[in-house]
């Protein structure tokens, strides 16, 4: 079943016509995923050949989900024209937009989560990789060839340590895997992946993916203690940063004693959450746990 | 980036709200003549981007020109918490009848700012909310109504601030809306014994991804303290220069934050964060590592690549190349992993560089770089 996204999910791409919209939209293909069309206001009504399929190009999302039942989108618009982009596909009433622009000023992304929450458009992102459910859909720019379909679930700030842990633990292989992204203000949390991969039957175990910044990861370890019952294993990034600095992501900072490494993994252990040091034996525990279910 | 408070005054000047007279130097012997300018009697404030700096002796009155300058050589050049002080700002005193707090911050699980308001101001405000709750009012701000004159009288109210407040709180949500500020922070806001309401103290962190449509501050957040990070914020490099011998090289901020974390764990210090992002082209290598080599607390570097998109074969062949045009000084450990990581091992070893070294896990290079930095 996975979450969020499957094979049946047709998808949008908005600004499939750039240059790392082209890319990843073969990748995605490539992937299985049912990528029915493109938007560009400007170049509504061409078609674009990706091997061995004619994607179409429409003027709008409305018009694209109109023509070909789309229900959801990947936003790859530059920074600047983001916050329109996204505000036009929740206007338009799609399921689910995956913001994947990195760089948006955090009042647009204030305004377009919150407009997008009012009309029902569950938001990924922004500055995420996207998710993927192996061997069924990928919506975004994570490898799909790195790991195979499984039982495990995982939510992450980070792309790359995404990655680290789905080829790690790719004998086992993973259900869905939801790159939240790694900006202050994000439409979807922590939370809301662990509520759907404890209702999905095909997620086991969940792996949380933390960093330092904000409170996500304390608030999520406060969920997991009241509300999840599949095991959790978690791993937190940016214990040795330094003090109000941003490291490399824009929600990446600790202010003053709050965002640290050390809180949140406290949170979670308190949680009963088990914490690798290290990636790798962050994907040992996810062995160990899923031994002794 | 956060603004110098003379900045924010300025922002706070500019969108109408009173502030006191100031000006700002960088020299002690121009203080005489601000002071004498300001009517003799004047705060000399250091400009430093850090809390505490009354505590630390960064803030003192003058009560007349001659003090001013000597109280401007004092405190220009003084190290508060790690920061040197290179500007004061001379500011006319103020007749205070009392203080208050406002503020507008992020509040990020919500997705919403948070307008934070008290009648206690002039200290830091989470020791009034520890000492007492009751006396700091919270209200978040619809991203589309904005604060209004009504949202405005309501956080007043809620804060048991004065209605002439009310005005100052709709003015400071138009800074942080117009100038792209992620907070903005009045303490104290202050009411005159003769009745006006004046922004006292204030701090402005502005959205660095907001400076391509704020034109004004672009060069400003171009400086850098450092030196390495000014060469690497030159070449385009996403890096912060820390204090260990370890330098680290890495694809993605989440696996860079863990390389650093994974050679503290084997007992190194790391000396830099530095992404390379999805590519790792041949340039691109070959200017981080220019710049990690020319820091002289390196000595060993460790560089983490999980080949995703692009493959570790790739990665290889523009570690390769760029090891062509740099002159490697310092031990290099790489660990390759992800799509293609056999080929790209092979290529690495097919190179054979006397001083390049692979590791297979991202724990086992990271010990191999601790041992090597602590070996010299």
């Amino acid at each position: 079943m996975a979450i969020y996204l499957t094979k049946e999910s047709k998808v949008l791409v908005q600004g499939m016509t750039g240059g790392e919209g082209m890319k990843h939209t073969r990748r995605m293909l490539a992937a299985g995923t049912d990528v029915v069309g493109g938007v560009n206001p400007r170049k509504a009504g061409r078609t674009v050949d990706f091997d061995d399929r004619a994607v179409p190009v429409f003027g709008s999302v409305a018009d694209g989900m109109r023509s070909t039942g789309a229900d959801v989108t990947v936003v790859f618009v530059p920074p600047a024209f983001a916050k329109a982009a996204v505000t036009e596909a929740a206007d338009a009433g799609i399921g689910l937009a995956v913001v994947i622009t990195e760089g948006i000023p955090v009042h647009d992304s204030v305004a377009f989560t919150a407009h997008a929450r009012s009309k029902g458009t569950r938001i990924i992102g922004p500055n995420c990789p996207g998710l993927i459910t192996p061997g069924q859909a990928n919506a975004g720019i994570i490898p799909a060839d790195i790991t195979k379909p499984g039982r495990i679930g995982l939510v992450s700030k980070s792309g790359t340590l995404t990655y680290q842990l789905m080829y790690e633990l790719r004998d086992i292989g993973f259900s869905t895997c939801v790159g939240i992204g790694g900006d202050p203000v994000v439409g979807t949390s922590h939370i809301d992946c662990l509520a759907a991969f404890q209702d999905d039957p095909d997620t086991e175990l969940v792996v949380l993916i933390g960093e330092i910044g904000g409170d996500a990861e304390e608030r999520a370890a406060a969920y997991i203690r009241d509300h999840v019952t599949k095991p959790v294993v978690g791993y937190i990034a940016g214990f040795t940063a330094p003090e109000g600095r941003t490291m490399g992501h824009a929600g990446a900072i600790v202010s003053g004693s709050s965002g640290t490494a050390a809180a949140k993994q406290e949170a979670l252990e308190a949680a009963g959450v088990g914490v690798g040091r290290t990636p790798t034996e962050t994907a040992r525990l996810v062995l160990d746990r899923l031994e002794r279910n | 980036m956060d603004l110098y408070e003379h900045q924010a005054r300025e922002l706070f000047e500019e969108h109408g709200i009173l502030v006191p007279r100031a000006e700002v130097t960088s020299s002690s012997k121009e203080a005489c003549g601000i002071a004498r300018r300001l009517g003799g009697r004047v705060v000399v404030k250091a400009q430093v981007k850090t809390g505490g700096r009354g505590k630390a002796g960064g803030v003192k009155f003058a009560a007349d020109p001659a003090a001013a300058e000597l109280t401007a050589r004092q405190i220009l050049g003084m190290d508060i918490k790690g920061h040197t002080v290179g500007t004061v700002m001379l500011a006319q005193p103020v007749d205070i009848e009392s203080e208050f707090y406002v503020s507008y911050v992020l509040d990020r699980a919500a997705g919403r700012f948070l307008a934070i308001a008290s009648a206690e101001g002039g200290m830091e405000i989470e020791e009034v909310a520890a000492r007492r709750p009751d006396a700091v009012a919270r209200m978040h701000i619809d991203p589309v109504e904005g604060v209004t004159s009504a949202k405005a009288a309501e956080i007043a109210e809620a804060a048991g601030l004065p209605p002439q407040t009310v005005d100052v709180l709709v003015r400071l949500w138009e800074v942080l809306v117009r100038e792209d500020a992620v907070l903005v922070e009045v303490n104290p806001l202050v009411r005159t014994r003769q009745g006006q309401i004046l922004a006292l103290d204030g701090k402005v962190t502005l959205d660095d991804n907001a400076r391509f449509r704020q034109a004004r501050w672009g060069a400003e957040g171009a400086v850098h303290d450092d030196p390495l990070e000014a060469a690497a914020a030159a070449k385009g490099l996403n890096y912060v220069k820390l204090d260990g011998e370890v330098g680290v090289i890495g694809n993605g901020a989440g696996l860079v934050m863990s390389t650093l974390d994974v050679v503290a764990g084997c007992g190194a210090r790391p000396a830099n964060f530095l992404d390379i992002g999805g590519g790792a082209s041949a340039r691109i290598m070959a200017d981080g590592l220019s710049v990690i080599l020319s820091d002289p607390a390196v000595k060993s570097v460790f560089v983490n690549v999980f080949g995703g998109i692009t493959a570790c074969d790739a990665v290889a062949d523009g570690i390769v190349r760029a090891l062509d045009s740099i002159r490697l000084t310092k031990p290099l450990v790489v660990r390759l992993d992800g799509n293609n990581a056999a080929r790209g091992r092979a290529i690495l070893d097919g190179h054979a560089h006397p001083l390049v070294q692979q590791a297979t896990t991202m724990d086992g290079a990271a010990r191999r770089a601790a041992d090597l930095a602590n070996a010299r």
